[in-house]
């Protein structure tokens, strides 16, 4: 196995080991902090609340990433299309990037009565622009040369589109598709916690936040190690599929030979 | 039999600047012509009118005898990288909207014309800087295009491989009796490769002078040896000095 392996799991535990050996030597009530084998026995014991909890997060933010894939890349094609489209949509798109969620979720929850579609469109708010802005820069970024050629054959728009600049997009939307993954976990998380906050129940957060108030701190930690590890899995298979798409021919996808 | 007359052909870009102030030249079918010129002069410029590819300012481009089918060779090889050398080559097919068992065919064996049978199926990055450019030239042909069109095509290479390149093509102008206009600033390529070399000026470009270089085809290695070789060298590289100082 590769260092790449190794290294990080090795110190991995011995973090674990560390946090156990100093929360049994200075016992430290589970209250307060748990150790991690105890937060390991609570996620098995308590499998039966957090796993229906983490399908609905899960849920939510796979729709939420489908939905900004859907919107992101039709938008970034409208955007290549029209300069003037563009131009008008461009700054609201970035008004919704820098809107703080968890500024806007308290609205977005009152205003929608199905919890479940509010918390979508929370994750979504989240995750689309990284998708939108990198298409854009992909559809733009198409050899100009190659754009020539496309137009000394009379290729039609529609060709060029689907010969050359969709292909030309393709590594950078797969870029913004990762960093919209991650995000529309995070998206959907934060809108939990806002409607939780507001008593209503829904996933992962909603768990957190529930035992958070019955001092039920080991399911706290089980339910956020349930988080990460969800991240950690959408990261990695989005990275994956990048790879397999790209790795005939895009430099990203170069190993030494 | 005149293929393209290009007439006092301006070209002025939405910055201000003039690349091109006047430039007259003529094609004729078949014939391997080299435009030489300094950098900046505004060949690439003239090269991209002839090709279609932008509208001249002033001046007209005639095409005596209708516009034919063309080729163009980039200064890089401008392959698809996603596209395998069989793709990249089928391209111009492809938008033609030939079958793909017809384009297939056909740009095996263009590829295989330039040398490249047995990589149909490498993506660009697995071919070497000469090899791809080789892919580019095989796609510019695979229309079997009256008129190719280069734009300093191996200035980026090797001196090895650019020697081998321009004896293949010389040796594929002969082959395909396509009419060949090759842009270059080098002096020695021009006249190794060309029956007749059109210098222009600095920047805005016009054409300067016209010589012929009367040596024989096939043209080898032993030819860019000759005492022949190098008085023509000499003598372009006079008319270039002559048409930079002007
Ligand atoms: N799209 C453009 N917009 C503005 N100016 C341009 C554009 N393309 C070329 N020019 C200018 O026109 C002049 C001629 O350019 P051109 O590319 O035709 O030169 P060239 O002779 O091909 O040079 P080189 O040998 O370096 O390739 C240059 O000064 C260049 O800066
Ligand atoms: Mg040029």
């Amino acid at each position: 196995m590769s260092a790449r392996i190794v290294a990080p799991v090795l110190m991995g535990l011995f973090m674990l080991a560390l946090w156990e050996g100093l929360v049994r030597a200075m016992a430290i009530p589970p209250y307060i902090l748990p150790g991690p084998i105890l937060v390991t026995k609570t996620l098995v014991s308590d499998w039966g609340t957090l796993w229906p909890a983490l399908l609905v997060t899960l849920t939510i933010t796979l729709q939420a990433l489908l939905a900004a894939v859907v919107v992101g890349v039709l938008l970034a094609l409208l955007f290549s299309l029209s300069r003037w489209i563009e131009l008008s949509l461009f700054p609201y798109a970035i008004i919704l990037q820098v809107t703080p969620i968890v500024a806007i979720a308290p609205l977005i929850i009152a205003w929608v009565d199905d919890v479940n579609v509010s918390l979508l469109i929370c994750a979504w708010l989240v995750a689309f622009f990284p998708i939108l802005s990198n298409t854009v820069l992909g559809l733009r970024s198409v050899d100009r040369n190659l754009l020539d050629l496309f137009e000394l054959y009379g290729a039609s728009r529609w060709r060029t589109l689907l010969d050359l600049r969709l292909p030309a997009a393709l590594p950078y939307f797969l870029g913004g598709l990762r960093i919209s993954g991650g995000l529309a976990l995070i998206g959907a998380v934060v809108a939990e916690f806002v409607a939780g906050s507001g008593g209503r129940e829904s996933g992962l957060a909603y768990r957190i936040l529930e035992s958070g108030y019955q001092l039920k701190i080991p399911r706290m930690f089980a339910a956020l190690v349930l988080i990460s590890a969800t991240g950690i899995a959408i990261y990695l298979l989005l990275s994956l599929l990048s790879h397999l798409l790209l790795r005939r021919w895009h430099e990203s996808a170069l190993k030494e030979e | 039999m005149t293929l393209v007359r290009v007439r006092d052909v301006s070209r002025v870009f939405a910055n201000g600047v003039q690349a091109l102030d006047g430039a007259s030249l003529d094609i004729e079918a078949g014939e391997f012509l080299s435009v030489l010129g300094p950098s900046g002069c505004g060949k690439s410029t003239l090269l991209r009118l002839i090709g279609g590819l932008a509208e001249p300012t002033a001046g007209t481009i005639e095409w005596p005898q209708g516009r034919p089918d063309l080729g163009f060779v980039f200064q890089e090889p401008t392959l698809m990288p996603w596209s395998t050398a069989l793709a990249n080559v089928a391209l111009p097919l492809k938008l033609r909207g030939l079958s793909r068992s017809d384009r297939e065919a056909r740009a095996a064996e263009a590829l295989a014309g330039v040398g490249l049978k047995g990589f149909e199926k490498s993506y660009p990055r697995e071919l070497s800087g000469g090899m791809k450019m080789r892919v580019s030239i095989a796609r510019a042909l695979v229309t079997s295009p009256k008129l190719l069109l280069m734009d300093e095509p191996f200035a980026a290479l090797d001196e090895i491989t650019r020697r081998r390149l321009n004896t293949d093509l010389l040796e594929l102008w002969q082959r395909t009796h396509f009419t060949a206009v090759f842009v270059t600033h080098s002096v020695f390529e021009s006249v190794f490769l060309s029956q007749r070399i059109v210098v222009m000026s600095a920047r805005p470009g016009r054409v300067r002078s016209e010589l012929a270089i009367p040596a024989p085809y096939p043209r080898s290695e032993s030819f860019g040896t000759s005492a022949d070789y190098a008085a023509l060298c000499r003598l372009t590289s006079a008319q270039l000095s002559e048409a930079m100082a002007a």
